[in-house]
């Protein structure tokens, strides 16, 4: 018993005096900024930035590699943190969301064929482009639903993707991994949203889909700022130009265009109280 | 040492019921001209061809219409005589749309006046040999549509020992080959001799299924003379029989390592089609622009196999079996376990069409047809039964689980590359898991992560 006792107090002597020797010996000396910028990243390790997880961003900031406003998916807040840390100024970009560029689902969108296989957007697109008749649509199997980190994506009874705004942080993994590259990140200020990817012509457009652009053009002629262009038969936004006073929503025949303000068109007075919002580098301290 | 217990089998396999009764004992028929034929520009694995026509050109049957840039690649031909109506994407058997070249028929069905014919084709130089067969644009007609004087290129260094002309014809359903074997078997030994001169190799074997007694007895009567030379082989009933690497493995008990072609091996495989198709070149200077198509199936009304032009549309082949019988289900090119289903009839007949599958929805069909039952797949349940049946020797439940999580990396870890696809674990899984989907997907995206 006593021998049991001493014999293992004298390892423990032993193996404890080795490891702080050894601890001293291969000390490394860390960045404590790393530890702080790793702290204050939002820790979901999406990926987005480019790094493999936050630690990764941590560590290549620190280097000087990325930006401190590297991390995509924070929003304002962590980029402020970061380049507190870093002594930096904060650089932060308005947040961009995602953004379904398709407004066809079932119930709008004919089929070329019945589909029977692996529920993924990325395994159908392989048979044949996938089972609609649009070849630019979207396939309505959840992909982005399942890739989405922040649970923003939920598909919906027409088996399509509705984004939550406010789950949303940009991160962009759902946009990277849509085989029918049909997600878009815009600006949040950005509420007037031309929901169509066919580049097919409108006469194909109108066959396959009832809420497809048939680039008829009435929305690039009632635009007073010329932020919309028809190009490849499809209707197209330009976030940087809209003001989002929403005089082509109204025009649009198939009603492809679409007012995330919701409810009735509020015009002029709601242009002031967004002004603010507008505004698309906002430099903060 | 003679292997006394070898059994002319491979590992694993699967024995599906083989509804060949339909058709294997109807002769090849030949069918009237079609009006019209679309013929895709890529037709084999590669690089797709350039047109070599233009709209409104009057071309000739076998006029060399399209021709391939680059080291992988075939060419392809005019089926029928007449006029080029149109260069456009059109629907490809293969899945995605694929720029075609459409052409009417004249009815008159000539001859291109430029064939040369050579009695002594077995004095002609292997490197000529080659050529022919290029410019015939024959590929793989077993389905792999591979380009076979690609296939007779040994790297520099490798000897081809042996040939091995592939009769298995493991694929339910399709009897294109059996027949092929039965009525035209003298043809098929003398493209045999010809491959074999190519390679210059010293042993040529024929591998049939113990299930075509006819087509054995013919062949071995049209070889016998060449005993030394020429050896056909029974083998043992079994899906899949007639893939390249387990068909090496019965008949000369090599085992070809993954990701080694055959022909490192020192063996080159070839469908019965196309030695067919290599003595019509060589013989009669024939380009490839028919073959025999199986259309069968509880949904035609007179199953049969037809020789068909490349090109003739699904529609038009299956008019000539009488039509439909009963509103379809589905429309397979190929055969039940590896075809590719079809969304329309327009597509056309290509050099890979070994037989057109048609199920009827009433009465609703045989365990090849999973669709029937809803297309819903449950999780999997661990049961192990496709890893016994695969052939490879790999683990598909594996595979169906890394695709549904994304695991890419792992997938190709556990050597998901080394799949042939050949269904068998779609086929036995209790939960009609698509694992040859699942497998396909993480091929794709592996591929997109070693680029």
């Amino acid at each position: 018993m006593l021998s049991a006792i001493i014999g293992l107090g004298i390892l423990g002597l032993i193996f404890g005096i080795s490891l702080s020797l050894a601890s001293k010996k291969f000390f490394v000396k860390l960045d404590p900024r790393e530890e702080a910028v790793l702290k204050a990243l939002p820790g979901t390790n999406c990926g987005a930035c480019g790094f493999p997880g936050c630690a990764g961003l941590a560590r290549a900031i620190i280097k000087g590699e990325a930006a401190a406003n590297g991390c995509t998916s924070g929003g304002a807040e962590v980029i402020k943190n970061v380049s507190r840390i870093m002594g930096v100024e904060a650089v932060v970009k308005e947040k961009e969301v995602a953004v379904i560029m398709c407004k066809g689902g079932r119930k709008e969108a004919m089929d070329r064929f019945r589909y029977i296989g692996v529920h993924d957007c990325k395994a159908a697109a392989m048979i044949a482009g996938g089972n609609k008749a649009c070849a630019y649509g979207c396939l309505g199997l959840g992909t982005c639903e399942r890739v989405c980190p922040f649970d923003a994506i939920k598909m919906d009874d027409n088996y399509l993707p509705v984004v939550d705004e406010e789950k949303c942080t940009g991160c962009t993994l759902c946009a990277v991994n849509c085989p029918k590259v049909i997600i878009k990140m815009i600006p949040i200020s950005n509420k007037i949203h031309i929901r169509c990817n066919s580049l097919d012509k409108g006469a194909v457009t109108r066959k396959n889909c009832t809420v497809g652009c048939i680039a008829c053009r009435k929305c690039e002629k009632v635009c007073p700022i010329g932020a919309i262009t028809v190009e490849n038969n499809l209707a197209v936004i330009n976030p940087l130009k809209c003001d989002n006073c929403r005089k082509c929503v109204p025009v649009c025949p198939t009603d492809t265009i679409e007012n995330y303000f919701g409810g009735e068109p509020r015009y002029a007075s709601l242009m002031e109280e967004e002004a603010e919002n507008v505004q698309r580098i906002a430099v903060s301290k | 040492m003679i292997d006394i217990f070898h059994r002319m089998t491979f590992r694993g396999g699967i024995h599906p019921p083989e509804e060949k009764d339909r058709t294997k004992g109807i002769p090849i028929q030949t069918i009237p001209l079609p009006e019209k034929v679309v013929i895709p520009l890529s037709q084999h694995t590669g690089a797709i061809c350039e047109p070599l026509v233009k709209v409104g050109d009057i071309v000739k049957k076998g006029q060399k219409i399209g021709e391939g840039k680059g080291s992988i690649t075939s060419t392809v031909h005019s089926s029928i005589s007449g006029k080029v109506v149109d260069i456009s994407p059109h629907p490809h058997p293969l899945g995605s749309d694929i720029l075609s070249i459409i052409i009417e028929s004249d009815k008159k069905d000539e001859w291109v006046d430029s064939l040369t014919e050579n009695e002594d084709y077995l004095s002609i130089e292997p490197a000529k040999l080659k050529e022919i067969i290029k410019d015939a644009g024959i590929v793989g007609l077993g389905g792999a549509q591979f380009p076979t004087h690609i296939k007779l290129s040994p790297p520099e260094g490798d000897r081809v020992e042996y040939v091995i002309i592939n009769g298995a014809e493991c694929e339910p359903y399709i009897t294109s080959d059996h027949r092929l074997m039965v009525e035209r078997a003298s043809e098929i030994v003398e493209g045999l001799k010809i491959i074999m001169r190519v390679l210059s190799a010293k042993k040529g074997f024929i591998g049939i299924e113990k299930n075509k007694p006819d087509a054995i007895a013919k062949l071995k009567a049209q070889s016998s003379k060449l005993k030394a030379h020429i050896e056909v082989v029974g083998l043992n009933v079994k899906y899949p029989q007639g893939a390249e690497k387990q068909l090496i493995k019965s008949i000369l008990k090599k085992e070809v390592p993954p990701s080694v072609f055959p022909i490192e091996a020192g063996v080159v495989v070839n469908n019965v089609g196309t030695a067919y198709a290599i003595y019509n070149a060589v013989r009669y200077g024939r380009p490839l622009i028919e073959r025999v198509v199986t259309v069968t199936g509880n949904g035609v009304k007179d199953p049969g196999n037809l020789l068909a032009r490349i090109g003739a549309s699904f529609e038009f082949l299956i008019q000539n079996c009488g039509g439909f019988s009963g509103e379809p289900e589905k429309v397979i090119m190929g055969g039940p376990m590896m075809g590719i289903a079809q969304y329309t009839l327009k597509v056309p007949a290509i050099k890979g069409t070994s037989g057109i599958v048609v199920f009827s929805k009433n009465p609703p069909s045989s365990p090849f047809n999973k669709g029937g039952q809803g297309g819903l797949y449950q999780p999997c349940i661990r049961c192990g039964r496709c890893v016994d049946n695969c052939p490879m020797g790999i683990s598909p439940n594996l595979y169906g689980l890394q695709a549904e999580r994304g695991m890419i990396d792992e997938a190709y870890n556990w050597d998901v590359m080394d799949c042939i696809e050949c269904g068998a674990c779609s086929y036995v899984c209790p939960s009609n898991r698509p694992l040859v989907q699942f497998i396909k997907y993480l091929k794709a995206e592996v591929k997109k992560k070693q680029k």
